[in-house]
């Protein structure tokens, strides 16, 4: 390891000031905490950075991926081959849909060091509003005028939440507490005496559509067209940024990295259409093709990454979790920024509440919203967001997401009784945690010891 | 009493230079606590000014009020000669006053640029210009011959205390400023990291600005100071050219008020 380092130093050509001032261990904490990705400039260099980095603890998105493999391995086995059967995974894929959507309305105020509870019944509100919209005899009104009314209400009770935090100094903890409570109340008042209500409609054009957000299916060969266009737009933007910015002498990934990245992607997108479009329909009807759901999330997490990596209100969300008092000193509106995080973490609850409609075919007073806010928190910090503020990233609810589904669907599948759904489930994030604590201390003396 | 007379008046080598701020007067309490009594000072400009004075001298106390944080309750200041009242930090930022507090006040999981330009970051349309603001950035740390970071993307966590303390003075001097406060620079730094601070000072001066240190760390007052002004229960006691001290005046002036040297 200290060779990697030295290695590194000298590739750099630079003489850190640490490095004479303080003794040798700090030094190496403070090199290590330095991306590979902005001072490699070679694929070769980035790999031996990363795995210098990786076996002194930072760990990034590494055990979510491993933890990913050994699950989809071990249940694999258990279930003889029904875990990864096409079949069954787009399955999973629809299910962690909702917790995907649901651990990015988490990151939003846990990136401020916030938490939000009342998510999962913002969940089962946005479901229940949207849901007796296109109710015929009811309102009947356009699908997707309801989905607009349904998110703005979501949105709605973000900004009362988010005002009670930021502007009278409530804890969040407190406030969304008392939110879970009052919108558990508010969906069973919107659902009634009937308590269920039902979409799942073939006639009613407006419940046809929501319904068809899970389950309907983007043609096969549309699916393959798609993802040529998404992944050929994804490879030239990335490669013209990266490529330009080396040209012009600012910090970029080497052009490897670049491609690497570029590969994973399409990879990625070629598996997914494949096992979508294989054939999982019973022997007389054809069911084939990627789920509508699956661009859905991809343009909602399309949008929050542009919002929260590109745009002044991501930088001071990022800069408010990480130093509120420089963030006040900088002159940013703390209580204004802190007050949309709630309020876009309630739209996007409001957008798991959609999806998860579409996926029951309805909705009931069953919702479990105590349990769901809690898979949307593991799914982010799973995925790999701090719970303290300022360190995470909307993909990582994706991952998160992900082995929350593996999880629920696996054991679903062997019939696992759900009490030990809810521990297996329970054990997973407090071993998330625990490695997010823990990294976080080790960056922590790091830092200490260097200053 | 014009201006003319009072630069006539001023005390030290001023000469007929105008100073950069000049403070006249300035009182400050808090309820029954006066802090600051009829407090005179000169920032000359191009110039590095120590502030010296024991804990409770007042030091802070004076520096929010050239930062505009605290508002004096009598007194009067003059920016390049003309009357100015900074009623908050805007104002100081307006005239181009900025001060680097003890904190630094950076956010250690933002990079360096992001940390240069918080809060005034530029735009290209509605999404921030990296590549613009990355290149200032450079420009700056490199105008104030800051080399020794390895990425100007690493985030704040990963340097080192005379690296994050040069961050901060860089991210001070980017706007125009003329007028950089240092509270405490060297604090918490080692024997190296140190220097290098103080080396960032003196090319502070070289570009033309002037500086005010606060400190009470005596080898950095006779290091880089070409003025000191000592505070003491919140009267300055005494200012003028580093070379009229010697250390033991400075300390005697410190925890006495008065000085037989």
């Amino acid at each position: 390891m200290a060779q990697a380092e030295e290695e590194l130093r000298k590739g750099s050509g630079e003489v850190s000031v640490a490095a004479a001032a303080a003794p040798v261990d700090p030094t190496a904490a403070a090199v290590d905490a330095v991306p590979p990705e902005i001072v490699a400039e070679t694929l070769g260099e980035y790999l031996r950075a990363w795995f210098s980095r990786v076996t002194s603890g930072a760990t990034g998105a590494l055990p979510v991926v491993l933890g990913l493999v050994v699950i989809a391995v071990a249940f694999e086995i258990w279930t003889q081959g029904l875990f990864l059967s096409p079949g069954n995974l787009v399955n999973l894929f629809i299910e962690s849909m909702v917790f995907m959507t649901l651990g990015m309305a988490e990151i939003f105020v846990l990136l401020l060091g916030e938490i939000d509870l009342s998510a999962g019944y913002v969940l089962a509100v946005g479901a229940a509003i949207a849901g007796i919209l296109v109710q015929k005899p009811g309102p009947d009104w356009p699908w997707w005028l309801a989905i607009i009314v349904a998110l703005v209400c979501c949105g709605v009770t973000g900004a009362v939440w988010g005002t009670l935090v930021s502007r009278l100094h409530l804890p969040s903890f407190v406030v969304t507490l008392a939110g879970l409570l009052i919108m558990w109340g508010v969906m069973l008042v919107i659902l009634g005496n009937a308590g269920a209500i039902s979409i799942s409609s073939r006639i009613l054009v407006n419940q046809h559509v929501l319904y068809e957000f899970v389950w309907g299916n983007i043609p096969p060969l549309a699916g393959w067209i798609a993802l040529a266009v998404v992944a050929g737009i994804f490879s030239v933007t990335l490669w013209t940024r990266d490529a330009g910015r080396r040209r012009r002498g600012l910090v970029a990934p080497p052009a490897g990295l670049t491609a690497l990245k570029i590969g994973f992607f399409v990879a990625a997108g070629i598996a997914v259409v494949a096992i979508c479009n294989v054939n999982r329909g019973a022997v007389t009807q054809v069911v084939e093709g990627v789920p509508w759901v699956v661009p859905i999330v991809f343009v909602v997490l399309l949008i929050w990454v542009f919002l929260l990596q590109r745009t002044k209100f991501g930088r001071y969300v990022y800069a408010i979790g990480g130093n509120p008092d420089a963030a006040r000193r900088a002159g940013i509106s703390l209580p204004s920024v802190r007050t949309w995080a709630f309020v876009l973490a309630g739209v996007t609850a409001g957008i798991s509440g959609i999806l998860y409609l579409s996926w029951q075919g309805g909705t009931s007073t069953n919702v479990n919203g105590g349990q769901y806010v809690l898979y949307g928190v593991a799914a982010a910090v799973i995925g790999g967001t701090s719970l303290f503020g300022g360190r995470g990233k909307v993909a990582q609810a994706v991952l998160g997401g992900l082995v929350i589904g593996a999880i629920y669907n696996g054991l679903y599948l062997q019939a696992v009784q759900v009490q030990w759904q809810l521990i297996a489930t329970g054990l997973v994030l407090v071993g998330a945690v625990l490695i997010d604590t823990l990294s976080r201390r080790g960056s922590l003396s790091g830092s200490s010891a260097r200053i | 009493m014009t201006l003319a007379d009072q630069a006539a008046s001023a005390p030290g080598d001023l000469g007929d230079q105008v100073p950069l701020l000049r403070l006249r007067g300035i009182d400050k309490h808090f309820g029954a606590v006066q802090a600051l009594y009829k407090v005179d000072l000169d920032l000359p400009p191009r110039e590095v000014t120590a502030l010296c004075g024991d804990n409770g001298a007042g030091k802070s106390v004076l520096t929010r009020c050239i930062a505009g944080i605290h508002q004096a309750d009598h007194g009067e200041m003059f920016w390049e000669g003309r009357h100015v009242n900074i009623r908050g930090p805007r104002d100081a930022a307006a005239l181009g006053i900025e001060v680097v507090y003890q904190d630094l006040a950076l956010a250690d999981n933002l990079d360096i640029v992001q940390n240069m330009f918080l809060g005034r970051e530029r735009m290209h349309r509605i999404f921030l210009d990296e590549d613009s603001m990355e290149r200032a950035a450079s420009e700056t740390l490199a105008g104030l011959g800051v080399t020794t970071v390895r990425s100007i993307r690493q985030p704040v966590a990963s340097l080192s205390g005379g690296q994050r303390q040069a961050v901060a003075v860089a991210k001070a001097v980017m706007w125009n400023s003329k007028l950089v406060v240092l509270d405490e620079p060297t604090a918490a730094l080692g024997v190296v990291q140190t220097r290098m601070v103080l080396d960032l000072v003196r090319r502070l001066k070289d570009h033309g600005l002037a500086v005010m240190v606060i400190t009470h760390n005596l080898n950095d007052v006779f290091e880089v100071a070409d003025r000191i002004a000592v505070l003491h229960l919140g009267r300055k006691v005494a200012e003028g050219p580093a070379a009229q001290f010697d250390r033991q005046s400075v300390v005697d002036y410190m925890t006495t008020g008065s000085s037989d040297r």
